[in-house]
């Protein structure tokens, strides 16, 4: 029986991190997501769990890296400047393919920006925030009981892919206190990395042809058994480093196929009263609520339209929003930003539907009556 | 008695990946002496890197072995310690890592003094780079950087390890390879964050600019210019200038180690 | 048409505003079987910069949490009233403390305005400036009379040090029948 509770979005991504199974935590003060390490220095001794908070950004994300690599579940979080140094962290679990949750609590910028306030500004650093050709999965929760549940996919996704998965909420979200009735734990689907089948001995940390595109990883248990080597340089099968040319090509491709190749189980998105709709709204995050309330109020005076909201942001829905370039005449995107995944849906929709926008990067968020008077002028 | 290094090492790497001569290999050889002497299980040991020369290292011990990043074995260090408190855990870097672009982590390393063997392979010079200047690198002297000479004053790792806080520090060069296994033995000991400073020679990117492209030459200079501690006590200041004092500078038994800490607080946090 | 309502209490870091955001919407949750959500907006300033807690009360789902149709509008601040009263509705009951915020006449035309020394209160008849955010509380809850007083109150039973109940008791209580006092004077009941 799930009961009613009154918890924020950065308590509730602690908590779920917890039923997921990390036990690892990592982190340096940063608003807007101070509540995450907060929460987990009280929370993370209790369940035998362990919580440092590192003398910066850097080290706390690449703790979470080490840790992952012996064998645990781990997390660290941050807003925009935090996650800027973080990234040399995040490309070397792309690399080393290390399973990794990274929450950044999006506050904009560049630099400073607003610290205590909104934005959807950092979407596109988590695409391509560190250096190298990488895939990246990255969720966008919109509700509080969605911040939960995707959290959980979050850890889910990242020991099946080995990589890391970005969790991406901003400060009306994190600070939101609001009821939310949270699953049964018992309910919830919760992925371990898959287990070396083989000795120790004939163990490689990438034997893509023996295992697959996605090898198994010991965890916490069967680290101390399984010896083997891993750097953030190209690698073979075998973990060492390797300039071969063929070798570093295929590996290069494979990290990036084993996501994308797998986007029916990893894209998630909602339609919105789209069965009828000749006008769509692209939104998603928080901001897709404000949509939500706008789109129901132009239905009240008539206006068919419909919202498409990705809740995984990368990758990129591509063949949705090609979709729905075929199927609209017009679409709507907003984001609290100045047009950021506005760049993707023109990508991908190729100039087949005529594309407007309601951006705002003052701090304060997107009203449904700003989105509400766009689609009027439009419909 | 000999040491079988077949047992620690992955010989199919082999040959090492230093230049002929290069410092790096006495101190990973008197390290994996002490390993020997103490009796550890290779399955037992986790050892972390950073960037650089001497950062390779971990490529080549049959040990757990990570590579990090510049700078940043010691936060992947103190992770993997807190994940598995049982395992041994050794960092294995240069002195540009471990001082400059790794010097924040290393003194917070130190402040916490969490149960890490933290040997820096201190040869004054950023060498895979192509010989800049490191923290270490003796003022007056040159570097690819510096080629009228650098003008930065150093570090000295002892000094700086004492003051952040951790409770065993040593310096011995590879000048005298018995004395620097020693050491390191006795840190691999030690219950609490143990600092080698392992002064090494780079005769490639730091003796050929400096009149010591000789390695011979470079380890004859870098014995000159070390003395014991208890020479040391009897020397003047003006005499101390430009000497590396080593033997065991620092050794605290009474401080709390970090994974002891934080298990009182699991078991606090658990009551 | 289902019950709706939106709240704004404004003012400085430090009034305890944010915590009385969260009472009502607690109240509303786990005590009147509502939706709610309280959503702070606050600045880096921990100690005196304009905060403004947002208060959602519903029979359906919450999706949009910022209040932009105000019905109840709380300030115990001038500058952070001038900023943050625009969403108030016409006709809204707007609380403030006049030691603290003066409200322009034309305010006075447009919204149901009350006016009490609420924090001055709080420091010398309850006996601690702290409690000013309890007696704020226990003000909406007369003057409003969405929920229960019972029910508000039992949300602050949750929310105080146990240490501190007897005094916050007191807060609300005083509260309550200030407001009651208020529209008395005004006619209503």
């Amino acid at each position: 029986m799930s009961k009613a509770q009154i918890m924020n979005g950065n308590e509730l991504i602690s908590e779920a991190a917890l039923v997921a199974g990390c036990r690892f935590y990592s982190g340096y003060p940063i608003t807007p997501s101070s509540e995450i390490p907060e929460h987990l220095s009280k929370r993370m001794p209790e369940v035998g769990g362990v919580f440092i908070q590192f003398e910066d950004e850097i080290a706390s994300a690449m703790a979470a890296v080490g840790a992952s690599y012996a064998g645990y579940k781990s997390m660290t979080a941050s807003s925009g400047p935090g996650i800027s140094l973080k990234q040399e962290a995040i490309g070397l679990a792309c690399m080393m393919e290390l399973p990794l949750v990274v929450v950044n609590v999006m506050r904009g910028g560049p630099s400073t920006g607003l610290p205590t306030r909104v934005s959807q500004a950092d979407v596109m650093q988590a695409r391509w925030g560190t250096h190298g050709d990488h895939m990246i999965i990255a969720v966008a929760p919109e509700t509080l009981l969605e911040t939960y549940t995707e959290t959980i996919r979050a850890f889910n996704m990242a020991e099946k892919y080995r990589t890391p998965v970005y969790i991406l909420t901003d400060a009306v979200l994190a600070h939101l206190n609001g009821r939310v009735e949270l699953p049964d734990p018992s309910e919830l689907e919760i992925i371990d990395r898959t287990q070396p089948s083989v000795s120790p001995e004939e163990f490689n940390p990438y034997d893509v042809e023996k295992f697959g595109v996605v090898p198994p990883l010991p965890n916490k248990e069967n680290f101390p058994k399984y010896r083997f080597h891993m750097t953030g340089l190209n690698k073979d099968k075998t973990g060492f480093p390797t300039v071969n040319k063929e070798a570093v090509e295929a590996d290069e491709e494979r990290m990036i196929t084993k996501i994308t190749d797998n986007i029916k189980d990893i894209e998630s998105f909602e339609y919105y009263k789209m069965d009828d709709a000749d006008l769509v709204v692209f939104a998603y995050g928080t901001n897709a609520a404000a949509a939500r309330v706008a789109i129901d109020e132009a239905r009240e005076s008539g206006i068919k339209v419909g919202m498409f909201r990705p809740i995984t942001l990368w990758p990129f829905p591509e063949k949705q929003v090609a979709e729905l370039g075929k199927t609209f005449n017009k679409t709507i995107v907003t984001e609290i930003n100045l047009g950021q995944m506005l760049y993707e849906v023109e990508r991908v929709t190729q100039g087949n539907t005529e594309i407007s926008t309601v951006l705002q990067a003052s701090g304060v968020p997107i009203r449904p009556q700003q989105i509400l008077d766009k689609i009027k002028e439009v419909s | 008695m000999s040491t079988d290094y077949s047992k620690y090492l992955r010989m199919e790497k082999l040959p090492l990946y230093w230049c002929p001569g290069c410092g790096n290999g006495t101190v990973l050889k008197a390290m994996i002496t002490a390993i020997d002497e103490l009796g550890w299980k290779p399955e037992d040991i986790m050892m972390v890197s950073g960037i650089g020369c001497s950062s390779r290292a971990t490529g080549y011990v049959d040990f757990h072995t990570i590579h990090t990043l510049h700078g940043r074995a010691l936060p992947v260090a103190t992770a993997i310690k807190m994940c598995h408190p049982g395992m041994h855990v050794i960092t294995f870097s240069g002195d540009g890592d471990s001082t400059a672009i790794g010097g924040n982590h290393f003194i917070h390393a130190c402040r916490r003094n969490i149960d890490l063997t933290v040997i820096i392979v201190d040869n004054w010079i950023y060498g895979m780079t192509g010989g800049q200047y490191s923290p270490l690198t003796p003022t007056g002297t040159k570097a690819s950087t510096a080629p009228r000479g650098n003008i930065d004053p150093n570090f000295d790792i002892a000094d700086l390890a004492k003051g952040a806080g951790a409770t065993f520090i040593a310096r011995e060069s590879v000048a005298e390879p018995i004395k620097l296994k020693n050491a390191i033995k006795k840190g691999l000991q030690h219950k609490g964050m143990s600092v080698i400073d392992a002064l090494s020679n780079c005769h490639i990117q730091w003796g050929r600019r400096n009149k010591y492209g000789d390695p011979v030459k470079l380890v004859d200079l870098i014995k000159e210019k070390t003395v014991t501690k208890t020479k040391a006590a009897k020397m003047t200041p003006e005499e101390l200038a430009g000497k590396y004092v080593t033997g065991i500078l620092h050794e605290d038994t009474i401080k709390k180690e970090y994974t002891e800490a934080y298990k009182e607080l699991v078991e606090k946090a658990q009551n | 048409m289902a019950f709706h309502y939106e709240l704004r209490f404004a003012g400085i870091g430090g009034q305890g505003n944010m915590l009385a955001g969260a009472i009502i919407a607690e109240a509303a949750i786990f005590f009147e079987g509502k939706y709610a959500t309280q959503v702070p907006t606050y600045t880096s300033q921990v100690r005196g910069g304009p905060t403004k807690a947002d208060i959602i009360i519903s029979d359906e789902p919450i999706y949009f949490a910022e209040s932009t149709h105000i019905n109840f509008f709380l300030a115990l601040d001038q500058r952070t009233y001038e900023l943050y009263k625009g969403d108030t509705l016409d006709g809204a009951i707007v609380l403030v403390d006049n030691g603290l915020v003066n409200v322009p006449e034309e305010d006075k035309k447009r919204w149901d305005v009350y006016e009490y020394p609420i924090v001055k209160t709080a420091k010398y008849d309850v006996g601690n400036v702290i409690t000013a955010n309890i007696l704020s509380v226990g003000m909406t809850g007369e003057l409003t009379h969405i929920m229960s007083l019972d029910n508000i109150f039992k949300a602050v039973e949750k929310r105080v040090p146990p240490a501190f109940l007897e005094l916050n008791e007191k807060a609300f209580n005083m509260g309550v029948e200030i407001a009651k006092k208020l529209k008395a004077e005004k006619g209503k009941n």
